[in-house]
């Protein structure tokens, strides 16, 4: 670099360490080791889609009025000259035809909008499968559940804030959810939209609470979730070198920073390619908000779509009882189908660790063949909540597909239960047989595709040892965990069962971890040249004992989780 | 006829008494004929419930119509249009009806189905109005609007608008996408409906369609309604392609297919290893 | 913070021996040059001191005509930006909205400008990266987080003693009227919300429909005459005369209006509240309250487009598939001297969703 650039950087350097003492802990920033993995980036969608909804929600608030007094239309749409509607309404038709770069704005707005939402479900996922949760992650995998929800919330009230006639038939039936919750709803109700509906007072407080609180609360939210996430180092995926006491990558400076410097600038690109050539919430077509029209196809925004759905699944069950109204119809599908995912995924990490009774950190990440029932827990979440989703769409899908209406209620209302099970089931065999397959290319080796013919007569086909890189990841973290001791056996009498194993709640605890921890074991030492008929002397013996010695002399806590006694025969 | 056989039947004296191919055929439009004339002669003109056409349809227009009608419709609809298991009784329905399900194809329908769809017409203008003149002869109904009833010039947009998402958008949605209703039966989508077809379809209500009738959606009103619908159905999407005009759930579809897709094959470039070379 | 920022601390030896608060005592990893060498960006003068230690990161990469290659590759890609953000610049100049085709033009241009000026930084930054960086792997150790147990006794130490010396756990008295200060103190924020709104009262069981009031065809807002409204299969949108403007009226007051011909209209129908076999019901879905109104005249059924509830109108609107669990309230029809159609009550049931008290 040149001598003035220097005597620059030399300068400030001095300026701000002389005062704030920078150096070491600015050079070790510079300096974290960021591991490379593309699934690491879907989090990072969901970082720089916020930052998006923050620029271009702030350009959107020079001009958005948030208010519901009535006013008759005389602007640039010609459809709607004359027709009255509120000042929000007006003004939103105002942003889109009559501000330049108005409607742009608007649609990456709200492209962003889905963008954080579905990234933030395809980065749980990740987190999730890879066992990326564990300790002493278990904050930041309740931060993104709270950002989850507040992030449903914000959209929908950002949706609604046009006052056109979808989001207020959304805001409509938000309204009549509440009001069926049992001895609150009514006060809630009028509580809320200060009065009936739809009032006057709805659209401005959902605009300050979409504008102020909730941002506060995510950025606050999301700046703890990036601080742990700094704290504690990023998580890696198995491979060689790579351990659970080491960061293996490259740095923040400058690699990292140019990288996820050009992902911001990607997905910038991508959202405003979509906002160019797709339309969204064409809002001058609905209409304002009117509370006698409705259209077909009333659906809001797809992640409030397994609600949705939920809404539609539900039989007609309502109890009158001494003068008062059970709604279930109502408040069951509202809370508990997204109530039980939530908890469920909240108390997950905890649950795990106490049924594997596993309480160590975890820095390298799990392959998720590797954890089958944690994955198949997974897809069987995913099943129900993609069923009611889809269910949430069901007369856009029965008109497209043309398959009656109520035939796809009554397939949902039997999938929405059969099919967790059924996806469970297939996902933990189809892990299970991947598992066999890893295990069998660690004992075998690689097919290499030449034959040789013994002085036998017998053809053989030779194989090869897995390279290093892949070896190590084939061998790591198989669903890592010390087993809990197993509860005496029947005639063994005299032994005293483990602590945490005792009573109903401990019987529990290690049918579980048998469950939890199922996972096809790599035969260790021995067993390489152990099964000889045929293929004993196919491969270098060598090598297979090498193998055989490195499986059998990897440290037992590192591959525990095997199913049974496991005593290493 | 050859020369050989005629002189051979000629000769043997008795007169061959071929009949004419198209005899049969002729007979029966006569009596068909016959039998209409002598009808609308008893019932009278139909009932002229709502708007009148310039002069009444002519006599041959509704032999015309009678034949296509027999030819095509009674075999569903009975020889008298009375209706059968298969297809409803049309007298009443008017020209309207009529005019509306063969031009927009829907008739002469195919499988009997929840609903029948628009499909390509098979008949011409004046044939339709002919067959739609015979169904009104029969027993009057709603007449086929006029162009001064669907010309949109002039139209209110913001009533048309209101009425419009009032009473037609819960099944055919904002944007006349159409929607689905139950047991496999369907509110089409307004794309390719001409105005007259519009007027015709509420004036009449066809399948499970409500009737909107003039006495209470006013010809004028109709019109604004039809305005609105065929401006909007014009008009650019300024945001880009419309991806159906259907709302979130393919705007949900695009985000994860076109948004997330793209994003996670720009993750895996960035993060892919080069092999040095 | 500063502890654990740093990526070069080993693992302790366990002893606290390295535990010197806030020590500038110099730290090394492999590979890191001895601290005591001042650092500086300038080369150091030949000759001077010990041979300049190994580079982390190597300066070049290792293909180097691949990243001369590369190099102009990402020096287009970012001119093209450039010229891609002026021309974002000078189409929000230059085109007119104020029309829906003005502003899908508008849309058009600058959003391209935009995506290629987006688009070209961040595939340019990424060729820089992969082929102008050279590719490294560095290793950095991880402490344990928690800390040791020296350390945890020493901050419970601090705790203890200060909690001791603030006499909070000692001095009950004081203790306990602060927990009773702030109890109201935090009570009050949430009884400040009390007057966001009403109580609800019973204004949840009335509409605005009166006797006498006439039925309005909402739109063009005209009464209605039955014999305007004379054919089996209408059906239109109606609303309560004075109300047409009110949309928390209209809320709950909407109603559909149905002609049946004889004999079609059957119990629990209430056939004294209908005029000429028309039928009068709420438009208010009992489900979740979206307005129900997709009317099939052949099935006579009445669909909600929400979430699918579904009503026999020909038998008093009960519910036949779908999440509603109550028929919709059938409202009491009756004609004016007029002639006109009028309500001759309110609904004589709480309409739309349903609540506690509904009863």
């Amino acid at each position: 670099m040149s001598k003035t650039t220097d005597a620059l950087l030399d300068g400030t350097g001095r300026f701000l360490d002389d005062r704030l003492r920078t150096a070491r802990p600015v050079r070790g920033f510079l300096r974290k080791i960021f591991p490379d993995h593309w699934s690491f980036l879907l989090g990072e969608i969901a970082l720089y889609s916020f930052i998006i909804l923050l620029l271009t929600g702030t350009f959107l608030t020079l001009f958005f009025q948030p208010s519901m007094t009535e006013v008759v239309y005389h602007g640039a749409y010609t459809p709607l000259r004359g027709v009255r509607m509120s000042e929000a309404y007006a003004s939103t038709l105002n942003i889109s035809f009559d501000v330049r770069g108005g409607l742009l704005m608007r649609q990456i707005h709200h492209w962003a909008a889905l963008l954080f939402m579905a990234a933030i479900m395809v980065h749980m996922l990740r987190v999730f499968f890879t066992g990326a949760y564990r300790k002493p992650r278990e904050f930041n995998w309740l931060i993104g559940i709270a950002l989850f929800t507040l992030g449903m919330l914000e959209g929908l009230f950002g949706y609604s804030l046009p006052d056109d006639l979808l989001s207020g038939t959304g805001l409509k039936i938000t309204q009549g959810v509440l009001q069926s919750i049992p001895i609150v709803g009514t006060y809630g109700s009028f509580f809320l939209f200060g009065g009936e509906f739809p009032g006057h007072l709805i659209i401005p407080r959902l605009y300050i609470i979409h504008v102020l609180l909730i941002p506060g609360i995510l950025l606050a939210l999301i700046s703890a979730h990036l601080f742990f996430m700094f704290h504690q180092k990023h998580t890696q995926m198995p491979g060689k070198g790579r351990t659970n006491t080491n960061v293996v990558g490259a740095p923040m400076y400058p690699y990292f920073m140019a990288k996820t410097g050009a992902f911001f600038f990607f997905i910038f690109a991508v959202l405003a390619l979509l906002s160019t050539f797709a339309q969204i919430n064409p809002i001058w077509l609905f209409g304002p908000y009117n509370p006698s029209g409705i259209t077909a196809g009333s659906q809001p925004d797809f992640y409030m779509g397994a609600l949705e759905g939920a809404l539609r699944i539900m039989p007609a069950w309502e109890w009158n009882v001494l003068g008062h109204t059970f709604a279930f119809n109502v408040f069951i599908p509202a809370l508990l189908p997204l109530g039980i995912i939530f908890t469920g995924a909240a108390l997950w990490p905890f649950l795990e660790q106490w049924v594997t009774g596993d309480y160590r950190e975890h820095h390298v990440l799990d392959r998720p063949r590797n954890a089958a029932t944690r994955t198949a827990v997974g897809m069987a979440a995913i099943t129900f909540y993609g069923v009611l989703w889809l269910e949430g769409a069901n007369d856009i899908i029965a008109d497209q597909l043309q398959i009656p209406l109520f035939t796809l209620t009554w397939i949902a209302r039997f999938a929405v239960f059969l099919g967790p099970v059924v996806a469970y089931w297939v996902t933990k065999r189809i892990c299970l047989g991947l598992q066999r397959k890893d295990a069998h290319l660690l004992e075998h080796g690689v097919e290499t595709g030449v034959i040789r013919q013994l002085p036998t007569g017998e053809y053989v086909e030779l194989t090869r040892p897995v390279d290093e890189e892949t070896q190590a990841v084939l061998e790591y973290n198989r669903v890592g965990a010390p087993q809990l001791p197993a509860s005496p056996a029947a005639g063994d009498t005299g032994e005293i069962p483990a602590p945490g194993t005792r009573g109903p709640l401990g019987r529990l605890r290690l049918g579980l971890n048998r469950v939890l921890t199922e996972g096809i074991p790599i035969e260790g030492d021995g067993h390489g040249n152990g099964h000889g008929d045929g293929h004993g002397n196919g491969h270098s013996a060598p090598a297979a004992v090498t193998a055989g010695e490195q499986a059998a002399t990897e440290p037992a806590a590192q591959q525990g989780g095997t199913d049974g006694e496991e005593t290493g025969h | 006829m050859s020369p050989e056989r005629n002189r051979g039947k000629k000769l043997s004296g008795k007169k061959p008494r071929r009949r004419h191919p198209a005899a049969g055929y002729a007979v029966l439009i006569a009596g068909l004929v016959a039998v209409g004339v002598v009808y609308a002669a008893i019932t009278g003109a139909g009932s002229a419930a709502t708007a009148a056409t310039a002069g009444g349809p002519s006599a041959a227009d509704i032999a015309k119509g009678q034949a296509i009608f027999a030819d095509t419709c009674s075999s569903c609809h009975g020889m008298n249009a009375q209706g059968t298991t298969a297809g409803p009784s049309l007298v009443g329905v008017g020209a309207a009806a009529v005019d509306f399900q063969m031009s927009t194809g829907r008739m002469p329908g195919k499988d009997l189905d929840a609903e029948m769809p628009r499909k390509p017409v098979v008949f011409t203008t004046a044939q339709i109005h002919q067959v739609a003149d015979y169904i009104s002869s029969l027993g009057g109904g709603p007449a086929i609007p006029s162009a001064a009833q669907v010309s949109t010039g002039g139209a209110d947009l913001a009533l048309g608008q209101q009425l419009f998402i009032t009473n037609c958008a819960q099944c055919h949605n904002f944007a006349g996408a159409g929607g689905a209703l139950t047991n496999g039966k369907y509110a089409p989508a307004l794309t390719h409906s001409t105005p007259t077809q519009m007027y015709e379809a509420m004036l009449t209500g066809p399948e499970a369609m409500p009737v909107f009738s003039d006495t209470t959606v006013t010809p004028a009103q109709k019109r604004d309604i039809i305005a609105y619908v065929t401006t909007v159905r014009a008009e650019p999407n300024p945001g880009g392609f419309s991806l159906g005009r259907v709302g979130p759930v393919t705007e949900g579809l695009v985000a994860f297919l076109g948004g997330i897709a793209a994003l996670v094959f720009a993750a895996i470039w960035i993060t892919m290893k080069r092999r040095e070379a | 913070m500063s502890e654990t920022e740093g990526s070069e601390q080993q693992l302790p030896a366990g002893n606290g021996a390295d535990e010197l608060p806030e020590s500038r005592a110099p730290h090394r990893v492999i590979g890191t040059p001895p601290p005591a060498r001042a650092r500086t960006l300038l080369e150091a003068p030949p000759g001077e001191g010990e041979p300049p230690a190994p580079r982390e990161l190597p300066a070049e990469p290792a293909n180097l005509p691949q990243a001369k290659r590369a190099e102009r590759v990402v020096a287009a890609l970012f001119i093209l930006s450039m010229l891609a953000s002026i021309g974002f610049i000078a189409a929000y100049v230059g085109l007119e909205v104020g029309t829906v085709s003005g502003t899908a033009r508008s849309n058009l241009v600058l959003g391209l400008a935009m995506s290629v000026a987006f688009g070209a930084l961040a595939v340019g930054a990424v060729i820089w990266v992969r082929f102008l960086m050279p590719q490294v792997e560095l290793t950095e150790e991880r402490k344990p987080l928690a800390s040791t147990p020296q350390q945890r006794a020493e901050f419970a130490k601090t705790f203890t003693e200060g909690a001791e010396a603030s006499g909070f756990a000692k001095r009950k008295l004081v203790r306990r009227t602060l927990i009773a200060a702030t109890v109201p103190l935090a009570l009050a924020p949430i009884v400040l919300l009390r007057d966001m709104g009403p109580l609800p009262g019973t204004s949840l069981r009335h509409t605005a429909w009166r006797k006498g009031m006439r039925l309005l065809v909402y739109g063009p807002n005209t009464p209605l005459r039955p014999a305007d409204f004379a054919i089996p299969g209408q059906m239109i949108t109606v609303v309560p005369d004075g109300y047409q403007d009110n949309l928390d009226a209209l809320a709950k007051a909407t109603t559909i209006i149905l002609k049946f011909a004889p004999g079609q209209l059957l119990p629990p129908t209430n056939l004294n509240w209908t005029v000429d076999g028309i039928v009068a019901y709420s438009k208010i879905c009992t489900h979740v309250g979206c307005p129900v109104a997709l009317y099939e005249q052949t099935t006579h059924h009445i669909l909600c487009p929400c979430h699918q509830s579904t009503f026999d109108a020909a038998r008093g609107a009960k519910v036949i598939f779908g999440p509603a669990a109550r028929p919709l309230p059938q409202l009491p029809l009756g004609t004016d001297a007029a002639g006109y159609l009028i309500a001759t009550s309110d609904y004589h049931e709480p309409v739309g969703p349903s609540f506690w008290e509904r009863g």
